[in-house]
């Protein structure tokens, strides 16, 4: 087993140290698609970290990618870099601990459209308070942060997710939000915290979402409350999660790296019919793959197994 | 199944790339000049660019293209496009551009629709030295930008500069007595309303006038009745809506039936589409609006017929942006036929300093921003006419106090 | 005071209205419609299509959008929904898949009316004149949208109510597997429920499109709206819906006349926020799971 862990390990790091070099390939357009891939990536991996285990299905991504984002809006020019992520990583997981608190009695449909309306009145007060106090709408960033920097700290990111989300399966707390996934009830019977559980979990994977929108701030020169609570994001990520299948911690990858290619892939080709063949696409993958892409790689790999096993016995 | 699906894929994928090389190939013996852009054809600035850009770069390739193409030294080479939808996002909007310079290898962009997204693809422009005609983005940075980076061209202008036209206008007004000094401002909470109105709240006040109601609504606000009954009551001389298109039809018609006709009634962006005329109709008479163009010259008649018969079914343009953008089209025609190549650092010296033939007239470009803009334009006889700057050539005068609203 | 009312009271209607055919898709059908927006503004182009080509009252417009937004929607149910329904082992499932399903038809659409109309505003003048109700001025096609409204609702809380068809769509609301036991068609009753919920949408479309201003992109706005209604109801519920409705809309109208109108939304979101945390299955809902 240990010996399997460490060949995964020096794997994973030799795919990252691969990916590192993307931006050596002196081409601002693969950098720029690699930056879209590795964000979805994360974020999408967050989500399903803390919606996979616990079937809590959330729409407040963009709330806490917009408060990453409008941390560096406002102190972008003010403080040093790392100060100014750690100020937003600290802003996120804040907020994550009171709506994950609040949250708890809530199931169900009451959750999905609770963490929408949290969006949507986050970015309104900070709509109200920049129009009524600051008397700016729309801010800009001038930092000294180049495409490749923005690359690299979302990979460093993705890897740290990918760590946290193998060390949390193993560990009681993931143990324990299985067990809330299956049926919360038992859950609470068995001796489980789940609040404390859910909410950790909770915690931990909004921290994430407003890291990355901390690190892409920098990317438009120009933040607004429209391009930073972009409700857009919540729908993307939700998808990919879920196509790519949230039940498993690589499962959401498999749904966002092929997305983002198909979105990118049609709004080249079809720019004026985009949306009808987009559309159609969709409908096929979720009538073709009922569990998922992860789903439909368990279930290759399991009539293989199973073939396999049969053969050893014939 | 599968593994039919897949082989054909990987065929297509490889003839897509055959085209491509193929493409690249002919773009390289400069028989087309390239042109991409990336537009909002999707997502909440669809609105806006389906008015404002999109008929004005087709219209534009179209003509261009008939005529044989732009004019590199003795001959003339076609437009050959490529766009993207950049799904009114930022993040796309700017990965769409790196795809159009690093990918397709265009020539020249056009920018995409909105002050937002003109700030967000800014750099990239800049980075990678491409000529940067901003025909839809008003900021109160625009000279600051233009500093920051010199390929970007600010078409249409400032907040500050909209304002102090706005106030100027009613002051002479006032002067004139045909108005009194109560004001009531409303903005929408959003980047255009409250640059706007941050400018004009002082200009106002230093002017003298009363500012009786000063209040921002936010986007997506449905139902404006509230505020439009409230103004009513203060019984103001003069309304300004710095407004979006729905909000700008909303508080018209909302006035309309609250019965608020103040001596000046002026909303925002929206009041110069055609869209306006023809649900108001006889009511927009009076009525005044951010923007306006010089509707009496015979450049700016014969661009409307033109759009009129190129647009699919018969679409009119807005009588603001629409002409810049189709201005800035023809400026950057202008430069690239001047310089004769393809030598984008040398159009954009061009367009810094060169003198353009447009349908708003003659160009000039001061620190990359023109030196004349329309800033209040007013809807008299069923055609939206510029009146301020007063000095402009072609302004109008102004229909002060506004007709009573009619039953439609 | 009685204008602010009045004007929030219209405006919760139209909440309401815009709210109701979602919560018997969700209610009944168990269907997270996300294309529901997108029916509406087809509704609404419909409505603009037949009022400004062949000067066909919106009213008139109703008897042939409605109909047809019935039958359509029954289509989508019968071909597209029941695979989903049929292969999905429980309801979160169907939650899933039903989201899934439905985001992709809602590009279907939204790209088909993009194709048709174009991305440009669309607006019409209907009704559009004033109006004096209990002594003050109001918009007529906003009064008139209003009386349709408290008339479908009627109609079908009877219809709910009163019938026996509509008993059996509220017991399968309640646990579609019983409705099954006391032999009811359950797939059949959810098919017609959700053309019904289809149908409703349809109306507001059309009635929305006599006052406001709407493009082809502007349907998830409605979706979110409806959703926030539907659950700060209490899912399935009718009475609910209505007076969730009505309160978002006073609470708007009366904010925007005696606070800021910059902060009706973000009270409309705190109230909404507010319901839940103190009756987390909203309103009128019943605490499951």
């Amino acid at each position: 087993m240990s010996a399997r862990i460490a060949g995964f390990g020096a794997t994973a790091l030799a795919a990252l140290a691969l990916l590192a070099l993307v931006p050596r390939l002196g081409n601002a357009y693969y950098l720029a698609l690699a930056i879209s891939l590795l964000q979805y990536t994360v974020l999408a991996t967050a989500w399903g970290m803390f919606s996979g285990p616990t079937r809590y299905v959330s729409l407040a991504t963009t709330a806490f990618f917009g408060v990453g984002a409008y941390t560096v809006a406002v102190l972008g020019e003010i403080l040093p870099w790392p100060l100014v992520l750690l100020t937003a990583a600290a802003l996120g997981a804040i907020v994550a601990g009171i709506v994950g608190l609040s949250t708890l009695r809530l199931s169900g449909v009451y959750f999905v459209i609770f963490t929408f309306g949290l969006t949507e009145l986050i970015r309104q007060l900070v709509v109200w308070f920049e129009v009524n106090k600051s008397r700016v709408l729309g801010r800009y960033v001038f930092v000294d942060i180049t495409q490749a920097d923005i690359y690299w700290q979302l990979l460093a990111l993705t890897a740290a997710v990918f760590l946290l989300g193998w060390l949390i399966a193993r560990s009681r707390l993931g143990f324990a939000l299985r067990v809330i996934g299956e049926d919360e009830t038992v859950a609470k019977h068995c001796g489980i915290n789940t609040t404390f559980a859910k909410v950790a979990l909770f915690t931990i994977s909004a921290t994430v979402m407003t890291l990355v929108g901390a690190i892409m701030a920098p990317r438009w020169t120009y933040i607004e409350p429209s391009i930073a609570f972009n409700s857009m994001i919540s729908f993307q990520v939700l998808i990919m999660a879920l196509l790519g299948g949230a039940h498993r911690l690589w499962g959401p990858v498999l749904g966002a790296v092929p997305l983002t290619l198909l979105f990118e892939l049609l709004s080249a080709r079809f720019p004026n019919t985009f949306t009808i063949i987009l559309g159609c696409i969709f409908l096929l993958i979720v009538y073709m793959l009922p569990r998922g892409v992860a789903g439909l790689f368990e279930k290759l790999s399991t009539t293989a197994g199973g073939k396999a096993r049969q053969r050893a016995n014939a | 199944m599968t593994t039919f699906l897949t082989r054909r894929t990987a065929l297509l994928a490889a003839a897509t790339c055959a085209a491509t090389l193929g493409l690249t190939a002919v773009a390289e013996a400069q028989t087309s000049i390239k042109i991409g852009y990336a537009i909002s054809r999707t997502g909440p600035n669809t609105g806006g660019a389906a008015v404002t850009t999109i008929p004005n770069y087709e219209l534009w390739v179209k003509e261009v293209n008939a005529a044989g193409g732009i004019k590199l030294g003795d001959k003339r080479v076609p437009i050959e496009v490529v766009q993207y939808d950049d799904r009114s996002n930022a993040e796309e909007a700017v990965r769409a551009l790196e795809r159009l310079i690093n990918q397709d290898k265009v020539d020249f962009i056009l920018p995409p629709w909105g002050t937002g997204l003109n700030l967000a693809v800014g750099p990239t422009l800049n980075r990678e030295g491409y000529p940067h005609l901003a025909a839809t983005a008003v900021t109160d940075r625009a000279p600051e930008l233009a500093k920051r980076w010199p390929n970007s061209f600010w078409l249409l202008g400032t907040s500050a500069d909209a304002a102090k036209s706005l106030v100027e206008l009613l002051n002479k007004l006032r002067d004139e007595k045909k108005i009194g000094d109560t004001v009531a401002m409303v903005s929408i909470a959003d980047g255009f309303g409250i640059d706007l109105s941050s400018a004009a709240r002082p200009a106002l006040t230093n002017a003298k006038f009363k500012l009786a109601y000063d209040k921002s609504y936010p986007i997506g606000t449905q139902d404006l009745a509230p505020i439009v009954n409230e103004i009513k009551a203060l019984n103001p001389d003069v309304f300004i809506a710095f407004s979006y298109p729905p909000d700008t039809l909303a508080l018209t018609e909302q006035s309309r039936i609250a019965g608020l006709n103040p001596k000046v009634f002026y909303t925002g962006v929206g009041t110069a589409f055609p869209l306006y005329r023809q649900k108001f109709g006889k009511n927009t008479e009076g009525v005044m609006g951010i923007g306006g163009w010089s509707g009496d010259s015979p450049a700016i008649k014969d661009y409307l017929a033109r759009h009129k018969a190129a647009a699919a079914n018969g679409a009119e343009p807005d009588r603001w942006a629409s002409a810049v953008t189709y201005a800035s089209l023809q400026m950057l025609q202008q430069a690239i036929e001047r310089v004769g190549k393809i030598d984008r650092a040398a159009v954009i010296k061009d367009l810094q300093t060169g003198t353009f033939d447009t349908v708003i007239g003659k160009v000039k470009l001061e620190n990359n921003m023109p030196t004349r803009y329309w800033w209040v334009g007013q809807w008299q006889d069923g055609e939206f006419y510029g009146i301020a700057p007063a000095k402009n050539e072609g302004a109008r005068a102004a229909i002060v106090p506004k007709p009573a609203w009619v039953a439609p | 005071m009685t204008n602010a009312i009045l004007t929030g009271l219209m405006l919760g209607g139209m909440y309401a209205l815009i709210a109701m055919g979602l919560t018997l898709q969700y209610g009944v059908a168990r269907i997270m419609n996300l294309s529901y927006g997108e029916f509406l503004i087809a509704a609404a182009f419909a409505s603009h299509w037949l009022f400004t080509g062949w000067a066909i009252s919106p009213f008139v417009g109703l008897a042939l959008v409605v109909p047809l937004a019935f039958v359509l929607n029954f289509a989508i149910y019968k071909l597209l929904l029941t695979p989903l329904v049929r292969r999905a082992p429980n309801r979160d499932a169907l939650e899933v898949d039903s989201i899934l399903a439905t985001f992709g038809l809602t590009f279907v659409i939204q790209g088909l009316m993009l194709a048709l109309f174009g991305g440009a505003y669309y607006s019409y003048s209907f009704l559009a004149f004033p109006v004096q109700f209990l002594g003050e001025t109001v918009a007529a096609n906003r009064l008139a949208a209003l009386g349709i409204t408290i008339l479908l609702g009627l109609a079908l809380y009877a219809a709910l109510t009163r019938t026996r068809a509509g008993t059996a769509v509220r017991a399968v609301a309640v646990d579609p597997f019983a409705a099954q036991l006391v032999a009811i068609n359950v797939p059949q009753a959810s098919a017609l429920t959700f053309a019904l919920g289809g149908a409703l949408v349809a109306a507001a479309g059309v009635l929305v499109s006599t006052f406001l201003t709407f493009s082809a992109s502007s349907g998830v706005v409605f979706t979110m709206k409806a959703l926030i209604v539907v659950v700060m109801g209490g899912v399935g519920n009718m009475l609910g819906c209505l007076v969730a409705g009505l309160a978002l809309g006073l609470s708007e109208a009366l904010v925007a006349s005696y606070v800021d109108p910059g902060l009706t939304l973000a009270v409309n979101f705190a109230l909404f926020l507010a319901v839940l945390l103190v009756k987390p299955a909203g309103l009128f809902g019943r605490a499951t799971r």
